[in-house]
């Protein structure tokens, strides 16, 4: 078990050094979600606002709206990047290492999704900094409850990338991930655009995004708004996390 | 007594419809303390037998039971007792030597005090001790070699496995590794396994098995192989080589052949001893003299009927070079 544990310390500790060692990355994953927040953000709420006087929303409100379905989508992303890079790890690195040393699988899959998490909430939090920028004032409490949910959320997305890579057996699937996975998963969450008054397809697309509820529980957290309750989010992404943790660890027991 | 022992051990692979039988029913055993070499072309199965040994890859049938574990049944306990240095690079080079070595130790449960110890002797052995807070990314090829040989003796393993451990590495790390396997298994009693395609590297083990197309071919010291292969060749260069051909042939009943520059030669068991007679009977001027011993290279040629293929040229092998020219993975 000391064994175990060991593992999974190690293979966090890998995740979070390599992140912060690694500052192209870092401002690559910052500068993406920040031209979506800025640029398309202010773009759409200026371009869009003769058609939306009846409900009186300013730029900021927007803005205000889509923040943190912003922040969800950098989880998302670096939440199933950093999953998906074992399978680079398997093919020529360092999970090989990892693979013969005496660690059960089951460490394996729950280091990666913890050090995966880490370093997708380390980069929320970078988010946090834009927030004066578009005149969003956080008050300590509110970051502080951030902080535990956007891990949480990553947690379940690290699971969910971890499934998918015990799945893959090289790189080249990888586009395939980005269009069939995660980009549909971030429009349908409601990070962009409020999801009342869509077709019924489209809503019930909606509903079976796993993403939707972390957008929703960090608009609880950062706006006290959102469709649906505190409860409801934290119930269902712990329902998918725990299911994904579950599939994580079977996928991976089978790597040989 | 035998550290490992192998029973028809068999591995296939499954294409489409196809099964490619990697390996074909080979049974060996490995002594404790030696140096016990896998020389073969690619392809051959080697690889595959040591994932297989080293718990990574699932036989397709038979038993490998290493240090009186099986390592199908109990892999966990097996992989205590083995270090392993792999065909391709599996340091993680955004990270510096010192933290690739920790991070080995905290993953074999090495307690804290002797991980700093074994850390600092290891580094300093390797030579790579001043180097040893810099980035394994600005490494040469030669250091991360030796740096992961290093990494694979902190938890004081009885098997060490060393897949084609110098391929593409320059002459003198070369000797350099091997000087180092040499101490330690002199110092630590530890066995070695490794394969190779390298004829040089396999004149080091103290038993070789030849390998080709899945099949052992045969198992020996590379002394007695190359015995039973071929006779040494005693070569003469002299001023009157129509006569002096005729006198070898009359006078030691042996056969000589010339090549196109006159270079005449024959076949002589224990060449050495036989020499000075040779030379004292030999009435012509010698302008020279040499004796050509055989070489594994004879012994894998006459076994097997060709030489070692060059290496495959699949898109796999082809993306390791890369990986291994450029010297870095992207970890």
């Amino acid at each position: 078990m000391t064994g175990n544990l060991n593992g999974i310390y190690v293979i966090w500790l890998r995740d979070v050094k390599k992140f912060f060692r690694d500052k192209p990355r870092m401002i690559g994953a910052t500068v993406q979600p920040a031209l979506y927040l800025l640029l398309l953000g202010t773009g759409l709420s200026r371009g869009l606002s003769p058609l939306r006087q009846g409900s009186g929303g300013g730029s900021d409100n927007y803005l205000h709206f889509i923040f943190p379905g912003i922040i969800a989508m950098t989880l998302l992303f670096t939440s199933v990047f950093s999953a998906i890079s074992i399978v680079w790890d398997r093919e020529v690195g360092f999970l090989k290492e990892v693979l013969v040393a005496p660690i059960s699988r089951w460490a394996v899959a729950v280091g990666k999704t913890v050090g995966g998490s880490t370093v997708a909430m380390f980069q929320g939090c970078l988010m946090l900094v834009f927030a004066p920028l578009i005149h969003l004032s956080l008050s300590w409490v509110t970051v502080a409850a951030l902080i535990p949910a956007m891990f949480f959320i990553s947690f379940t997305l690290t699971a969910m990338g971890i499934v998918i890579a015990s799945r893959m057996r090289s790189m080249q699937g990888f586009t395939l991930i980005t269009n069939f996975i995660m980009l549909p998963m971030f429009f349908l969450s409601g990070a962009m655009f409020p999801t009342d008054n869509l077709p019924p397809w489209m809503s019930l697309l909606v509903i079976l995004d796993p993403l939707t509820y972390g957008v929703d529980l960090l608009r609880n957290i950062i706006l006290s708004a959102g469709p649906h309750s505190y409860l409801l989010c934290l119930n269902i992404l712990a329902l998918f996390g725990a299911t994904m943790i579950v599939f994580a660890i079977n996928g991976f027991s089978k790597t040989e | 007594m035998d550290i490992i022992q192998v029973s028809h051990l068999r591995k296939e692979y499954r294409l489409g419809n196809r099964i490619i039988p990697a390996i074909k029913d080979i049974s060996f055993t490995v002594r404790q303390g030696e140096v016990f070499g896998f020389l073969g072309p690619n392809g051959a199965g080697k690889s595959s037998t040591i994932n297989i040994l080293c718990t990574v890859l699932k036989p397709t049938s038979g038993t490998v039971i290493l240090d009186s574990q099986n390592v199908m049944d109990s892999p966990h306990q097996v992989r205590k007792s083995i270090g392993v240095v792999f065909q391709d690079p599996s340091l993680d080079e955004k990270l510096t030597a010192w933290e690739n070595l920790d991070f080995h130790a905290r993953l074999y449960n090495v307690p804290a005090n002797l991980k700093l110890e074994r850390i600092n002797m290891l580094l300093k052995l390797t030579g790579l001790g001043e180097r040893r807070h810099d980035l394994v990314s600005s490494f040469s090829g030669g250091m991360k070699r030796r740096l992961e040989i290093a990494r694979g003796l902190i938890h004081y393993p009885k098997v060490l496995f060393l897949d084609e451990p110098t391929i593409g590495l320059d002459p003198q790390s070369r000797t350099h590794i091997w000087g180092y396997v040499e101490m330690l298994r002199k110092t630590e009693n530890l066995t070695i396994f490794l394969s190779t395609h390298y004829m040089e590297e396999a004149e080091n083990c103290d038993r070789i098995a030849i390998i080709d197309h899945g099949e052992i071919i045969t198992l020996d010291t590379p002394a007695n192989l190359k015995k039973e292969a071929a006779a040494d060749r005693i070569q003469i260069r002299t001023d009157q080589p129509g006569q002096a051909k005729s006198f070898i042939e009359e006078h030691f009943g042996l056969k000589v052949e010339e090549d196109e520059d006159g270079m005449m030669s024959f076949e002589m068991e224990n060449a050495e001893q036989f020499l000075p007679e040779f030379v004292r009977s030999f009435p012509f001027s010698l302008t020279s003299l040499n004796i050509r011993r055989p070489t594994l290279d004879d012994v894998f040629l006459k076994l097997t009927g060709h030489g070692i293929r060059p290496e495959g040229a699949d898109r796999k092998s082809l993306m390791r070079a890369r990986v291994r020219i450029k010297g870095r993975t992207r970890n």
